[in-house]
């Protein structure tokens, strides 16, 4: 027999976006949503142990959690409140029983979170909570704020969605792109925050990791027809991909260039490679099909392959003139320093607006390596200790740290 | 739900409204854009606003009244109006927004309106 706990803890898992999509779509209030499903997960708990798990438990719980919603909504005695939950309870009596009948509304969830009219740095963390269920002190933990400040950005959000009508809506075609470009950014962002932990030492990033590439496949089979949602996806799975590779238990974060491409995982790059080849189908280049194009061609080194230098810089300078963004030109850089092309790297570098960059560590990494390979001991010297001062993730500042005393070693 | 929909004129508009030659017209593109709103059957009210100079701010300062020739806020951009719009969500409501004949350097902000108990 399943355990109630464990029932339920799965549940949560697969489909608390859903649920929380279903509950709060018309009303717009995901607070509530949320609170009546916490509601519905403690009854459950409670009640699953003595009558044994129900057929259905999601329907069980959906069920459960519209009751306390109307309860709750009953009790605010507003016209609007009742209103809005009339048709919670039209559809929830059809429901036969499997969750695949009820609608899913997850994406239309997504457009809501990564709205323009929310705060940006909210999109990423409001979508790990409202559609995986995050709790506000991992999100805090994975972006580095303070969980208490973390949970005042995400109950501000969620105030503005309702109380500004942000709609729960696929945008129409003329403005999906912009607007579709907003979540695959906050997808990105949630990415890059599990990325971050090198050792992958905690297993909840591990697990953001692999709820980020969750929602973008949601998100690819929803919208089967964006070649930017396979780009993305094609992007994470190569990052994914090299995770065993990039760290070593005795040596620590061991850079691209220096992976043991054996503990490249050969099935995911396999799949990035049919998505990148699917997104090509359309046409229409963007800029995660860009980096993932970028991805491909570092792990041609698997196969024994190398692309040439030339190629690279191309598939750069393209990302750059589409997305100019931080990322990219830094990316350029390390790509022009990696061919030691000293001479386009210091154009590159000089290029690069410093106070844009300023807090971004892989910038002072590729500027001290710059100025190292130079021997401009000074400025490398410089450079290393901002990009030590930035590096979060203990396996890269053991990386800067090392290779700044080997340059100091050199200097002797 | 009800919008509304503020007018800030930035540099640029507050000139515009300032030149006599430039006025007529500019406010001639401001009629087109209500009669819009009408026609679609979502306005719900508005005006347009006289120059800030016009303004007199009644402050309330430690109980007392305070009163005080030109209007509450010194910045760049003037309240120069506001329309009521009744649209079903944000989207709505920022895209006819951004139908406004707004001069450039101007903003409009959407404010959902409080909904009163009826």
């Amino acid at each position: 027999m399943v355990s109630p706990a464990a029932e339920v803890e799965r549940v949560a898992r697969t489909s608390y976006g859903r649920l929380v999509a279903f509950l709060s779509r018309q009303s717009r209030d995901v607070a509530a949503a949320e609170d009546a499903l916490a509601d519905a997960f403690r009854i459950a708990l409670e009640r699953w142990g003595e009558t044994g798990v129900p057929v259905s438990p999601e329907a069980w719980l959906m069920t459960t959690a519209r009751r306390r919603l109307i309860d709750s909504g009953r009790r605010r005695e507003t016209a609007q409140a009742a209103l809005s939950l009339l048709p919670l309870l039209s559809v929830g009596d059809h429901l036969g029983g499997e969750v695949d009948r009820l609608p899913d509304w997850r994406l239309e969830l997504m457009f809501a979170c990564a709205h323009p009219a929310i705060d940006p740095a909210v999109h990423a963390p409001l979508m790990l909570q409202v559609v995986l269920g995050f709790d506000a002190a991992a999100i805090a933990a994975a972006f580095l704020v303070a969980p208490a400040t973390m949970g005042q950005r995400l109950s501000r959000a969620k105030a503005k969605i309702k109380a500004a009508g942000i709609a729960f809506e696929i945008p129409e075609s003329g403005r999906l792109a912009e607007r579709l470009a907003g979540v695959l950014d906050a997808i990105y962002v949630a990415f890059g925050a599990a990325q971050d932990d090198i050792a992958g030492a905690d297993l909840r990033m591990r697990w953001l990791g692999e709820e980020a590439l969750s929602l973008a496949r949601v998100v690819d089979g929803l919208l089967p027809d964006q070649p930017e949602v396979k780009g993305l996806l094609a992007l994470m799975l190569h990052g994914t991909a090299r995770r065993k590779a990039r760290f070593h238990p005795e040596i620590g974060y061991v850079p691209l260039d220096a992976q043991d491409v054996a503990l490249w995982d050969a099935g995911m790059i396999a799949e990035a490679e049919r998505l990148l080849l699917a997104a090509s189908r359309f046409g229409v280049p963007g800029r995660f099909q860009l980096e993932a194009a970028i991805q491909s061609a570092h792990a041609c080194r698997r196969l024994g392959s190398v692309v040439p230098d030339d190629a690279m810089i191309l598939l750069y300078d393209g990302l750059v003139a589409l997305a100019p963004s931080v990322g990219a030109l830094v990316g350029r850089l390390a790509c022009l320093l990696a061919m030691d092309d000293l001479d386009r790297a210091g154009q590159a570098l000089a290029a690069i607006d410093e106070s844009l960059a300023a807090d971004y560590q892989p910038y002072w990494a590729a500027r001290a390596a710059f100025h190292d390979r130079l021997g401009q001991v000074e400025q490398a010297d410089r450079a290393y200790d901002r990009a030590l001062c930035l590096a979060t993730d203990p396996a890269v500042r053991a990386f800067l740290g090392e290779r700044r005393r080997a340059m100091l070693g050199r200097r002797v | 739900m009800k919008y509304v929909l503020v007018v800030h004129e930035g540099p640029e508009g507050l000139a515009t409204l300032r030149d006599p030659a430039r006025c007529g017209p500019y406010m001639g593109a401001w009629g087109a854009y209500a009669k819009a709103l009408v026609d679609a059957g979502v306005f719900a009210g508005g005006a347009g606003l006289q120059l800030p100079e016009t303004a007199t701010a009644v402050r309330k300062a430690a109980g007392k009244v305070q009163v005080q020739d030109g209007p509450f806020a010194d910045s760049k951009e003037q309240l120069a109006g506001f329309f009521q719009i009744d649209v079903p969500d944000l989207d709505k409501a920022i895209e006819w927004a951004g139908k406004s004949p707004i001069a450039d350097g101007g903003v409009m902000e959407v404010r959902p309106a409080i909904v009163g108990p009826n």
